[in-house]
């Protein structure tokens, strides 16, 4: 019908304009001074006099607190999450990468390897600079040592601080994502919230213990 | 009284915002009208199909993301295809099912973009391209669920899908369903049926439809012009022969029919979709690493294999040498060849409408230039 369509659209805009926003506030959300008082546990009357200055800053939206990012459970962020104990030093993730930005050096353990020790692995280096975080390198994995990670603010000034080595890997904070980590789409598990410590608890199978790969390759040979 | 001009020519790009990309045309205007186009592109190449001749089968996959990084799943679909056609691999049924799935996903979100773009390009600045975008972050949530990725996916894989869509998915695609079709009739509602946009884009940039088959148009410009041409119809590839859904054609072929038929498009995706999770089943997403290996060999031979993108046929031809990666690869990108009729569309009409008429055909420069 000619001559309502310009009405009609203002109608949608109208409605759009009063229904809540959804833009999300990263990475602080401001909280005026009801919220800056709920914060300090306080009635907003005494907040506002017994510490004028906070409320100043609050009042002209100074006060802040941080806000979780929505992500689901898959995300793949810029934050490896690597065990250790459970890897082996095949280099499959390495093999597997399309960019070749992940380096391995490994050395026979104690013993040769084929008596039951495995690999020991002396360089683990992923130059996070040229990563495109396609996952291929986890999803090689065949003992879930290296998981991607939930955590992405990983900026920096230098680019050769964007090499991360295995000893910054084994001191980060273990948040994997359920990134082909099938173990971790249970309901009772929340990889924003809970850390893996154990290395135990990270994988699908249990890699077996030096005693037992000397029984499987030595003893019953 | 006629005032006397003479023809100027201006360069446009390629940093120019209107142009989608870094896109560059040397115009030359008499007055308010065109008198020639130039278009002048490759500033975003980046050798992706000399870059797939060194890396294997299923590393080839994030290479396809980054061609027409709006539809990067369709890429990935089409990639995926051509790989099973060449080493013979039987897909598993709910793989499909869920690519079908998030292809479709993806063709709205693409058709999306292309929808707000055009309204920017016809000045609503802001408004519709607003509406449009916070419906495709909607979609891109639920890729967010099914891979870990919005926009560079890479969730296909030889045979299937790499993981099991995560039980939140299906409520959340079911609320999205619902929220997409809210959208779309808001769409139709403020701009469908709008005067401004009438006046702005019937009878502009008229492509006839002989013309259109012997530059070997497809897609959405095609279906615009009264061909009725789908590959989703004509040439059943997946399951596509196992759903119902209508061909949308126009017989105007201007700058109208081409933001109809993208807009009714993305009714019967969300029809598709509907289908596809009544007929999902359960079962394994891919084959077992017993049936395909990690590392394909395909044997001796080529095969070349086209789906419906958003913006047309998109086809992957891949030679095999009977190694681990393909000898050579090439993309028959829909955006380059769409672009080809701009000079026919843009000549002879007016400055207001050039970015008009660039934003109808809905291309990409990143798959452009590839």
């Amino acid at each position: 019908m000619i001559g309502l369509g310009l009405p009609r659209g203002f109608v949608v805009t109208l409605k759009n304009f009063i229904r809540p926003a959804v833009t999300e506030q990263y990475p602080d959300r401001r909280i005026g001074l009801f919220g800056a008082a709920k914060e300090a546990g306080m009635n907003p009357v005494r907040f506002l006099f017994s510490r004028p200055k906070e409320s100043f800053k609050a009042f002209v939206g100074l006060a802040t607190v941080p806000v979780a990012v929505k992500q689901s459970a898959r995300f793949r962020g810029n934050e490896f999450v690597f065990f250790e104990d459970r890897c082996t030093a095949c280099a499959s993730c390495a093999k597997y990468c399309p960019l070749g930005i992940i380096e391995i050096v490994s050395v026979p353990g104690k013993i040769d390897a084929q008596e039951g020790e495995s690999y020991k692995l002396e360089v683990f280096d992923i130059d996070i600079g040229r990563c495109m975080f396609c996952g291929l390198c986890v999803e090689a994995c065949p003992y879930d040592a290296l998981h991607m990670g939930t955590q992405f603010e990983r900026s920096k000034y230098v680019r050769d601080s964007l090499v991360i080595t295995k000893e910054e890997l084994g001191a980060a904070l273990k948040r994997p994502s359920s990134f082909y980590r099938p173990q971790f789409e249970e309901k009772t598990f929340d990889p924003f919230l809970e850390v893996i410590e154990d290395f135990h608890d990270a994988g699908r199978h249990e890699r077996p213990s030096a005693d037992e790969l000397k029984r499987k390759w030595v003893d019953e040979r | 009284m006629a005032i006397k001009t003479q023809p100027v020519t201006v360069n446009l790009g390629p940093q120019h915002p209107s142009t989608h990309g870094v896109f560059r045309m040397r115009v030359m205007f008499d007055g308010e009208e065109i008198v020639d186009v130039e278009p002048v592109f490759g500033y975003l190449h980046r050798g992706s199909e000399k870059l797939a001749e060194e890396r294997t089968y299923t590393q080839v996959v994030t290479l396809t993301d980054r061609m027409d990084y709006v539809s990067s799943m369709l890429n990935n679909h089409a990639y995926m295809l051509a790989v099973e056609k060449l080493a013979g691999i039987e897909p598993s049924p709910r793989g499909v099912w869920l690519r079908m799935i998030a292809s479709e996903l993806q063709r709205i979100a693409s058709h999306l973009v292309a929808t707000g773009f055009l309204l920017q390009d016809l000045g609503a600045l802001g408004t519709p391209l607003i509406y449009a975008m916070r419906e495709r972050e909607n979609i891109l949530d639920l890729f967010e669920m099914l891979c870990g990725a919005r926009i560079t996916n890479s969730y296909l894989r030889p045979g299937g899908v790499f993981m099991d869509a995560p039980d939140e998915f299906w409520p959340a695609l079911k609320r999205s369903l619902v929220d997409i079709l809210n959208t779309i009739d808001e769409l139709e509602t403020y701009l469908s049926g709008n005067e401004i946009v009438f006046s702005r884009t019937k009878g502009t940039a008229v492509l006839p439809p002989e013309l259109l088959i012997n530059a070997s148009i497809t897609g959405p410009m095609l279906r615009a012009s009264g061909v009725d041409w789908d590959l989703r119809h004509r040439n059943p590839y997946d399951y596509y022969d196992k759903v119902q859904f209508n061909r949308i054609l126009h017989t105007a072929s201007d700058n109208y029919a081409r933001y109809w038929v993208r807009v009714q498009e993305m009714r019967e995706s969300l029809k598709i979709i509907h289908q596809c999770v009544e007929q999902i089943e359960p079962g394994p997403v891919r084959p077992s690493f017993d049936e395909i290996p990690r590392l394909i060999r395909p044997p001796v031979g080529d095969a070349y294999v086209a789906i419906e993108g958003s913006k047309g046929e998109l086809g992957f031809y891949l030679v095999s040498d009977g190694g681990i990666s393909p000898y050579r690869m090439h993309v028959r990108a829909s955006s380059l060849i769409n672009l080809t009729l701009l000079r026919d569309m843009l000549i002879g009409g007016l400055f207001g409408d050039l970015f008009v008429t660039f934003g109808s055909v809905d291309l990409n420069m990143g798959e452009v230039d590839r």
